[in-house]
């Protein structure tokens, strides 16, 4: 049903992705001001966007000994990934690069943060930096596997890891419907992989903003874009995997495909706000008791429909 | 194959014997993990080359995550402090270079010596179904055996290893609720 990429879908899609990001972006600072009881203006919302020429000019911070090469791969390969990531994500029609292996290209891109943020930990050679860094791991040893078995069911319910499969076989019903659980864990993933929210604590204040703590200049902006990047990366994913893509009555597949991108961004960003900073420690078992146990019967459900269709 | 997947599995290939190389002459801990995991990526592409994209693909998945963790480990034990100071990766040079000479002469001994069959019948344009099904058709107790003896091993490796064990949590008569824990769990136990 998709269409292979046309020369300028290159270029769109990741000029899309920023797109979504700063839209994030805007609705945080938008809720920031309505918090604090100031007007919602144009201007509260494009605030934030003043940190880029800010970023680009300003000296970067030097420290002693700092490991250069694998901190620069570190803060490069974070937003590097997201874009990535969007190759095999569909909008509409369209897709850049329609993989047969789509999911798990998704899946390995959301894996190249965990490498991203411990070498943007460990290059600046300080205590906290890396302090942070290894939250992120401790963070992904348990937001991984849940997740995976939240990508796994999307598969095995089209039984195809291509992302356009996926989406054609939900017509009629969408697997957000009868896969609600998986949903719910993939957004989960997604603030995860995004280091945002409840799942900032690589950042934590508590640390003196962790990974980002020495990171000035171009490295700071590259990660701090990193974050909402993935952000917007995983909810034009959810779009495909959950919510039938851009099947809808009346609209065009691209308008479908955009209005949902845009409500589950919505929901992420409201959704980030609401809840507490989570302790890698307490998320672990959550994760690994609760979680896991019912994403592999969740992964369960579509099976059984598979071998029974 | 075409003239580009050649080039692809040229370049990959050439790249991951750099990072090899690279393994064993860098001086840091850090540097050393990720030339390996450079390595093993290209690994991956060069799977991906040879048109087995799930099992490419997966190969870099798993060893980002592997290597990375790995990292943690190999900082944490390096017998020099914390792996923090330049190091080398050369231990016991005479006897690694005998043993490594005899696996390199074996295995290259072994594509000579290997009958390769030749192909039959038409490839196929996505072969992770081919895959799946030669892993879990015939295999299946293979597999199903091999991930319970995994499993096995993990857990009783995490035992052996802990010091602290279900007395000390639960008390003597294991009655003791909540569990005396040195860390808070997320599920309050």
């Amino acid at each position: 049903m998709a269409e292979a990429g046309t020369w300028w879908a290159l270029p769109a899609a990741p000029a899309m992705l920023l797109v979504f990001a700063v839209l994030a972006v805007a609705a945080d600072a938008a809720l920031d001001a309505r918090n604090a009881g100031r007007r919602i203006t144009a201007h509260t919302a494009v605030r934030p966007l003043l940190a880029v020429p800010r970023a680009l000019l300003a000296q970067p911070r030097r420290l002693p000994a700092p490991d250069r090469l694998l901190w620069r791969a570190g803060v490069i390969t974070v937003p590097v990934a997201a874009v990535l990531a969007t190759l095999v994500i569909p909008f509409g029609n369209r897709v850049v690069a329609d993989l047969s292996v789509g999911v798990v290209w998704f899946n390995a891109m959301e894996v190249l943060t965990w490498a991203g943020l411990w070498l943007a930990g460990w290059g600046p050679n300080a205590a906290f930096s890396l302090v942070g860094g290894y939250r992120f791991l401790a963070l992904g040893l348990a937001y991984e596997l849940p997740l995976m078995f939240a990508l796994i069911s999307a598969a095995t319910g089209a039984e195809s890891l291509r992302v356009t499969d996926i989406v054609g076989a939900q017509h009629g019903l969408w697997y957000a419907v009868w896969m609600p659980f998986a949903f719910v864990l993939y957004l989960a993933g997604v603030l995860a992989f995004s280091f945002l929210g409840p799942f900032a604590y690589p950042l934590g204040r508590d640390v003196a903003d962790g990974v980002l703590g020495e990171t000035s200049g171009v490295d700071r902006l590259l990660l701090q874009a990193g974050r909402w990047l993935w952000l917007a990366a995983g909810a034009a994913m959810a779009v495909p995997l959950f919510l039938g893509g851009g099947a809808g009555p009346g609209l065009p597949a691209w308008a479908w495909s955009l209005v949902k991108t845009l409500l589950v961004l919505a929901v992420l960003v409201w959704t980030l706000r609401r809840l507490p900073m989570l302790r890698a420690d307490r998320y672990v078992e959550l994760a690994w008791v609760v979680l896991l146990p019912l994403s592999v019967l969740q992964a369960l459900v579509p099976a059984l429909v598979s071998l029974t269709r | 194959m075409g003239t580009t997947s050649t080039v692809l599995l040229w370049v990959l290939g050439v790249l991951a014997l750099v990072g090899g190389v690279l393994v064993f002459t860098l001086n840091s801990m850090a540097r050393v993990t990720f030339a390996l995991l450079g390595s093993l990526v290209c690994v991956g592409g060069v799977v991906t080359v040879l048109r087995l994209p799930y099992l490419g693909v997966v190969i870099v998945l798993m060893m980002v995550m592997e290597m990375v963790i790995m990292a943690v480990f190999m900082i944490a034990y390096m017998m020099n402090p914390a792996g923090l100071m330049p190091m080398s990766m050369l231990h016991n040079k005479r006897g690694s270079l005998v043993i490594s000479g005899l696996v390199f002469a074996a295995l290259v001994v072994g594509i000579f010596l290997v009958p390769w069959p030749d192909r039959t019948g038409a490839r196929l344009e996505d072969t992770t179904f081919q895959v799946g099904m030669s892993l879990m058709g015939d295999q299946m107790l293979t597999m199903v055996t091999l991930g319970f003896v995994l499993l096995a091993t993990m857990v009783g490796a995490t035992v052996l290893a802990t010091r602290r064990g279900r007395y000390d949590r639960f008390g003597d008569d294991l009655d003791q609720r909540p569990a005396n824990d040195s860390a808070g769990g997320g599920v309050g136990r």
